[in-house]
């Protein structure tokens, strides 16, 4: 970025709050009053590391149950919990693996992988893309965090709190679908109206998030930074809060309704009482098929500057990337009814959904190629977010595969609520969300914090962890193929050797998280300048024209762009 | 350290309170919910809610001062506020989409052969069988023309305002709300005269939250109005500057808007060729 004006790049990160004469806000203030979007940024990360590490113990212990054939672990956690013993503490155990699995679930996606790429990176770099000084409403911004460790709360206290009737059945176990009636009248007790407002707060926040993203975007980019100049992660971010915004309101309806027909006797999903239990998961696929797509979008945006940066050129049709994303944004909306294949649709509505479904193929294989034409010809160094990036599209890329198979009504039929489902997902999830985190970490790592970690540590937690999840979840596929249902503690011998090797996979990303924690540590502790700009040339967004980390209050003097080379 | 020199206008934020102790008056609010739905307590219910009305009136101070007083709402930071109001509605729409949704699954498919414990609760028909429906044409139809003339009203409180005559802005706002009351009032009265319970039916279900909620929303616009009003009369509103007027009158049409969809499609299409009840 040539172009832009001289800012004030090199102040300290203790700038006076610009006009104001007051000082930088400091101590607990700084964080629990701030109005900043970097400070706000840099919450959310940390918030989401602390949730992921609660949800990643969770899958432990479901890997580590799972590891061979019949009730391994949760009869002796349950005894430790409750205190009995025998047949009593396996039906509390195996009601305890459906509260993990379920609070799995929620914690990755609403407390995990939406605080750290909407809120995080979102937050902290597409003011920074876009030469904004903040965000349009920074006392939104921050509620709109800190409504999330509420949200967190409220599902943690779920789990001390009864769900299904009989004793010991603490915590809720309807999966994170949590369709009715096994959200109704499956699980009277608290546990589930706990589940139920930590989404309705969690929601609050997105759609409160949404709107100050939206809004900051549309109207607070640099002089000359045109819709069409914007850099692809501040697309995704906008396409990613338009979802947000027009999806979560939705949910919040459908979840509504549950807790109405659970306390109020009302009679939304109650079939005998002229209700509908297939009208609440319209209304949460609804928002759950858009959900997906937030969870990927920003990691889209992330990747395209990576691969740029690192291959030292232009992302390869910029346009056609972007409005990529807008139409899978689009196309997101009307598919949602491909979860539900065997709920008895019609099979022209079946018909309708299968081909929406594929359509998104296309624009997705748009991002994909690009990617892979942004890198041929340059001149590739494969540093640690490069590897996490082309990590990204390898797994990404298994995972929408398995995608267009399940988007097949047919071949639904056998799979569905299988672990080729478990599969797909956590590769275009966990190996594929997840790693445009991890791409992102290591890629703005040293801006966000001023220090470089050290790129051995980095390439070792990078093959450790691909290793370890491509050890877990590529033989799920062979055992959804096989038939082995989810949800369930325990399967047939048949399945046994897969889920081994699966649950061998978790303990190497184990190690592999380890790593992670030791570099992060690492970093802070041998407290190496980063730069300005320690990715040379091929970074050409306006976050590493700034000081690493930036100054409080960057963009005093707005910077100008009139260079058409800003992507 | 000398500050910085400020080259732009948009509102550099200070920190504020609010947001955390509206977070956990919210974590207090959701607890107590449940504390209440499970016959507990109240009480913890309505201390979170305490917390979160007083983090809305401080909130709020704090913006009308910001804007009165610091002056800090430049043309680019007002338009940010129209940004977020009019993205504050469309999420609004969507929530309503929602409780549409509910009502048309059982207009459309009470009678799925899928579903035989349904058809046998609905009778096959909607609105289900020995549900006796509002005359739409009577309260209904009141209120649909208590609404449309509110939003009459509004909007010549509107021009009074950009005209700078400050009796028409006052009366055009008193109408509006006393408008808004008087829904609210014939809602209530309808309500109490229904032939069908909230609880144990589907159509009770649907049909009360669905123009529940809209009544809820239309006791927050009057509210909105109301506070509008106290703010005109001191003088916080000028032809040029009064955002938290437009907001109030682009929320109360919003809320008019969704009024006239249920009214057609719940209380008009919904009771086609039905025998209704006289409505109270």
């Amino acid at each position: 970025m040539a172009d832009t004006t001289h800012l004030e790049a090199h102040a300290t990160g203790h700038d006076s709050a610009a006009s104001h004469d007051h000082h930088t806000p400091t101590g607990w203030r700084r964080y629990v009053y701030s109005t900043n979007h970097k400070d706000i940024g840099v919450m959310y990360l940390w918030f989401a590391v602390i949730a992921g590490i609660v949800g990643g113990l969770l899958s432990g212990f479901m890997r580590m149950e799972l590891q061979e054939p019949g009730i391994q672990i949760f009869h002796g956690l349950a005894a430790m919990v409750y205190g009995i013993n025998g047949d009593a503490a396996v039906d509390a155990g195996k009601h305890m693996y459906n509260v993990f699995t379920t609070a799995h679930a929620l914690i990755m996606i609403f407390f995990m992988v939406m605080p750290a790429t909407v809120g995080g990176f979102g937050n902290y770099f597409a003011p920074l893309m876009i030469g904004a000084p903040d965000t349009a409403f920074p006392r939104i911004n921050n509620i709109a965090f800190w409504l999330l460790p509420p949200a967190f709360i409220l599902l943690l206290m779920s789990f001390f709190f009864a769900g299904p009737d009989g004793a010991n059945m603490n915590g809720t176990g309807g999966g994170w679908t949590i369709y009715p009636p096994l959200s109704t009248t499956g699980q009277p007790g608290p546990a589930m109206d706990f589940a139920i407002l930590a989404l309705h707060v969690a929601g609050i926040s997105s759609i409160l998030g949404a709107i100050n993203l939206i809004t900051t975007i549309f109207n607070m980019r640099a002089p000359g930074m045109t819709i069409h100049k914007m850099p692809l992660f501040v697309w995704s971010i906008l396409v990613t809060a338009f979802l947000l915004l027009l999806a979560l309101p939705v949910l919040a309806g459908g979840i509504t309704m549950l807790l109405t027909d659970r306390n109020f006797g009302t009679a939304f999903f109650k079939s005998d009482q002229g209700g509908d239990p297939v009208l609440f998961q319209h209304l949460f696929w609804f928002f759950g098929h858009p959900e997906v797509y937030i969870m990927i979008l920003p990691g889209f945006g992330i990747v395209s500057h990576i691969i740029s940066t690192f291959s030292r050129k232009p992302v390869f049709g910029y346009l056609a990337m972007a409005y990529a994303m807008v139409a899978i944004g689009f196309v997101g909306f009307v598919v949602w009814a491909h979860h539900m294949y065997t709920t008895g649709l019609s099979l022209d509505v079946q018909r309708y959904f299968v081909a929406a479904t594929m359509v998104i193929a296309v624009p997705t294989g748009v991002k994909i190629f690009s990617w892979i034409a942004t890198m041929w010809g340059g001149s590739i160094t494969f540093k640690t977010p490069m590897l996490w990036a082309i990590g990204f599209i390898f797994l990404f890329t298994v995972g929408g595969v398995t995608g267009v198979v399940l988007a097949n009504a047919g071949a639904d039929r056998v799979l569905h609520d299988t672990y080729y489902v478990v599969a797909h997902f956590h590769y275009v999830l966990s190996l594929g969300a997840v790693f445009s985190i991890f791409a992102g970490w290591y890629y703005w790592f040293p801006k966000m914090f001023g220090y470089m970690y050290k790129e051995t540590l980095g390439k070792i937690h990078f093959w450790s962890m691909f290793i370890g999840v491509n050890l877990v979840f590529f033989p799920q596929h062979f055992l959804g193929l096989a038939g082995m249902p989810r949800r369930y503690i325990d399967y047939p011998d048949a399945f046994g050797m897969w889920n081994r090797v699966s649950s061998i996979g978790y303990y190497i990303t184990f190690l592999s998280m380890l790593v992670f924690f030791y570099a992060t540590w690492e970093a802070f502790r041998a407290k190496r300048p980063a730069g300005d700009s320690p990715w040379g040339d091929g970074a050409t967004t306006l976050e590493w024209t700034l000081s690493s980390p930036p100054p409080f209050h960057q963009f005093s003097t707005l910077p100008k762009i009139d260079s058409t080379n800003v992507h | 350290m000398a500050a910085i020199e400020v080259n732009h206008d948009y509102h550099m934020v200070e920190p504020s309170p609010w947001p955390f102790v509206g977070s956990v008056g919210t974590l207090i609010m959701a607890m107590g919910g449940v504390f209440w739905m499970h016959h507990w307590t109240p009480w913890v219910f309505l201390a979170g809610l305490a917390i979160v009305l007083y983090t809305f009136f401080a909130w709020w101070s704090d913006v009308i001062k910001e804007s009165t007083t610091t002056k800090a709402h430049t043309p680019v930071v007002q338009m940010h506020h129209r940004y977020g109001m009019m993205l504050f509605i469309a999420s609004e729409v969507m929530f309503f989409v929602g409780w549409f949704w509910a009502y048309f699954d059982g207009f459309f498919r009470h009678s799925d052969v899928e579903q035989y414990a349904r058809v046998a609760a609905t009778g096959a028909s909607w609105p289900p069988t020995g549900v006796e429906l509002f005359d739409p044409f009577h309260l209904p139809l009141f209120n649909t023309l208590i609404l449309l003339t509110s939003g009459t009203t509004v909007t010549w409180a509107h021009h009074a305002l950009l005209a700078g005559d400050r009796k028409g802005l006052r009366w055009g706002l008193v109408l509006t709300i006393a408008l808004g009351l008087l829904f609210s009032f014939v809602q209530f009265t309808e309500y109490r005269e229904a032939a069908f319970s909230f609880a144990g039916n589907m159509y009770g279900a649907t049909f009360f939250m669905a123009t529940g909620f809209h009544g809820f929303h239309v006791i927050i616009g009057t509210i909105f109005l109301i506070v509008c009003l106290i703010r005109a009369e001191r003088g916080q509103f000028t032809p040029e500057k009064h955002l938290g007027f437009e907001f109030a009158a682009w929320y109360w049409h919003f809320v008019d808007v969704v009024w006239l969809f249920l009214f057609a499609s719940i209380y008009v299409w919904g009771s086609w060729g039905v025998a209704v009840g006289h409505g109270g």
